[in-house]
């Protein structure tokens, strides 16, 4: 298993490569650069645009760039933001953790809502339940979540202080003034973690829905029942492990998705997290803080979808990692 | 003897199974013919002096599967509620015209965020003082033409890319498919908002740049379709009998995984219509003032506290339209599935 994980990570190597060549690429054969912006402002003499461009490197062609880039990397360092010229990595460690506690918590409560619903709907299929239940489910994956965001902040912020109920916080982590306890930090999470989580729960659902179906229609389930188990045990004791082994594989594809898809959540709830920082960053063309955001984006997909094989693996034994 | 060959091979056709990328349990895929002669009902030589039509009985595939989709009550509704948008955004002239009297980019800067059926303002009008019901038929038509096209993209793209490095294996197979992996490395959406944000491109750019970033997903895919098919053995009877690479790709692969992609792609649709929105939302999609639901939708976010109308309208367009969709997805893959066969 260890031996598996390494080799993983080393196959991440190539990868990252690719992914930052790629990103390095696009990002500079796009005419114009930060500093050419400069050039036009009537403020800045040209003789001094031209000189912020030789100190920033970006005189150099771009494939000569993108191996200094690499080099810096290499030693661990992410370079300097083109806009503040503050250090990148500062930004990111401290804008990942909010990324993830918004994208693990959804994770959990999306999980938590479709796996009863899914079971539920699958023990009994055809019923009214769970023919409504399989038309709410399309109707939650198909709703685009900003949309859905500015719902619930038109409902539980504006609409409740209205109407005199206790309403939800809808910017960043915390209260500016008196805030930062747990409570407020948990009230400040309520409503992006909803925008985020409902749509998965429509997906994940459906998901397993269907993959419990298919395994109480397998032989070994008949067996259960022939020996005369309890529906119950046949349920959680045979049936559920081995429907719940496939989602594990849709889980670990759906979190980057869930990372990224944060973005919209982010820049509506005005989250500290990596999707703001990127359309931030994308808006004022801070290169290095491109680069870095894509990278960490890059690397947090590569880790989840190894973190959903080893999973697979340790819970299906049948599963041998080679 | 040659009725005893194909007959045999008929009776192998494959019935690949795979996941949807949506995840909603295993479809199937079965193949486009389904007449006596299998695969070999485009070749004149193996159906000899038999009259064609007397092979043909049984109707194709595709006609069994518009029957299935028929009798889908959700689906068939869903379609409808697809026609009534497409003639709603294709009258956008007329709308202007004759029922609004508004042109989508004029604005009256005394006439802003008015309320719903107010002064000849049928939906309001936004915080440009532009009619919304007006921008709503016109944006409609930017919107939808995106998703066509974006979703054909994919649809060509990832279908070539798929078929190429699936039958022709070795190095081409692993260059294609190093691409395919390093570009499911990056989250989508980063690498959308990156590229559209950069190059700023138009309407028509911008249903390239959002199939630029779906199309590996579905090569993937079809690639695994591929392998399984090629090593059939009504794939090596066309090879042996000296079917060019072409031929045998597109006449004896293609059509038993054109079902499994027409659904992957009615399902992806959706998806591509949310990314348009979300990027114009954010205003690095279509720009201003060309309407799209997305960016009127963005546009009246910083509204949202006296007009709620504005932001309830175009995101509603967007999730009827994405929900009619994964809809009609639905009923295709469940009328495209073999186990349901009657």
């Amino acid at each position: 298993m260890i031996a598996y994980i390494a080799r993983r990570l080393l196959q991440m190597i190539p990868l990252v490569l690719g992914v930052t060549f790629l990103s390095f690429a696009i990002i500079n054969l796009m005419p114009g650069s930060p500093v050419m912006r400069l050039r036009d402002n009537p403020k800045i003499r040209p003789e001094a645009a031209l000189m912020l461009e030789k100190q920033l490197g970006l005189d150099q062609p771009w494939p000569v760039r993108y191996v200094q880039w690499l080099g810096d990397l290499a030693h661990g360092n992410l370079g300097v933001s083109l806009y503040n010229q503050l250090p990148v990595a500062d930004r990111i460690w401290a804008a990942i953790p909010n990324t993830l506690l918004l994208a693990v918590t959804s994770l959990v409560i999306a999980l938590a809502i479709a796996v009863p619903l899914g079971i539920y709907s699958a023990v009994k299929h055809g019923s009214a339940f769970d023919r409504t239940s399989s038309v709410a489910s399309v109707g939650l994956y198909s709703m685009p979540d900003f949309w859905l965001a500015l719902l619930l902040v038109i409902l539980f912020a504006l609409k409740f202080k209205e109407w005199g109920l206790p309403s939800l916080p809808v910017g960043g982590m915390t209260d500016a003034r008196g805030g930062g306890d747990l409570a407020d930090r948990v009230r400040h999470l309520i409503l992006p973690v909803a925008a985020l989580s409902l749509v998965q729960v429509g997906s994940w659902s459906v998901f397993f829905r269907s993959s419990m179906l298919e395994t109480l229609s397998q032989e070994y389930i008949r067996t259960a029942r022939s020996k005369g188990l309890m529906e119950r045990s046949i349920l959680y004791l045979h049936a559920f492990k081995n429907a719940f082994l496939p989602l594990i594989t849709i889980v670990g594809l759906a979190l980057p998705g869930l990372l990224g898809g944060a973005l919209f959540i982010e820049t509506i709830f005005a989250w500290p997290g990596m999707g703001r920082l990127t359309y931030e960053a994308v808006g004022r063309r801070d290169y290095t803080m491109i680069m870095a955001t894509t990278l960490m984006f890059s690397v947090l997909t590569m880790l989840s979808n190894l973190i959903a094989d080893v999973l697979y693996a340790t819970l299906d034994p049948r599963i041998r990692l080679a | 003897m040659v009725e005893a060959a194909t007959s045999r091979v008929a009776g192998q056709e494959p019935d690949v199974e795979i996941l949807p990328a949506t995840g909603s349990g295993p479809i199937s895929a079965s193949p486009a013919r389904t007449n006596a002669l299998g695969q070999y009902a485009d070749s004149e030589a193996y159906v000899g002096s038999l009259d064609r039509r007397s092979l043909h009985k049984t109707p194709g595939l595709y006609t069994r599967a518009w029957r299935r989709f028929r009798k889908n009550g959700v689906a068939m509704t869903a379609l409808c509620v697809l026609a009534l948008i497409v003639i709603f955004v294709a009258s956008a002239g007329l709308i202007s015209t004759y029922v609004t009297g508004f042109t989508p980019f004029e604005n009256h800067l005394a006439d802003k965020l008015k309320p719903v059926m107010t002064d000849g303002y049928f939906l309001g009008s936004d915080g440009n003082g532009r009619d919304i019901l007006t921008r709503l038929a016109y944006g409609g038509r930017v919107s939808i033409m995106i998703a066509i096209l974006s979703g054909l993209a994919t649809f060509f793209i990832g279908g070539a890319f798929g078929l190429l490095a699936g039958y022709a294996g070795g190095p081409i197979d692993a260059v294609l498919m190093r691409l395919v992996d390093v570009l499911l490395s990056i989250p989508g959406l980063p690498l959308l908002i990156l590229i559209a944000s950069l190059y700023s491109p138009g309407p028509l750019g911008l249903a390239f740049v959002l199939a630029a970033v779906s199309w590996p997903g579905i090569a993937r895919i079809i690639r695994g379709q591929v392998l399984e098919l090629r090593n059939r053995e009504f794939v090596d009877a066309a090879r042996s009998l000296g079917a060019s690479p072409v031929r045998v790709v597109l006449r004896h692969v293609l059509p038993n995984i054109l079902p499994l992609m027409i659904v992957y792609i009615s399902l992806t649709i959706p998806g591509l219509i949310l990314a348009e929105a979300g990027l114009s939302f954010l205003g690095i999609g279509v720009q201003v003032p060309t309407p799209s639901w997305g960016n009127m939708l963005g546009d009246a976010q910083q509204f949202f506290r006296t007009n709620i109308a504005g932001v309830l309208i175009p995101g509603l367009m967007i999730y009827i339209t994405s929900l009619s969709m994964n809809l009609v997805g639905n009923g295709l893959r469940d009328a495209l599935d073999p186990k349901l066969t009657d």
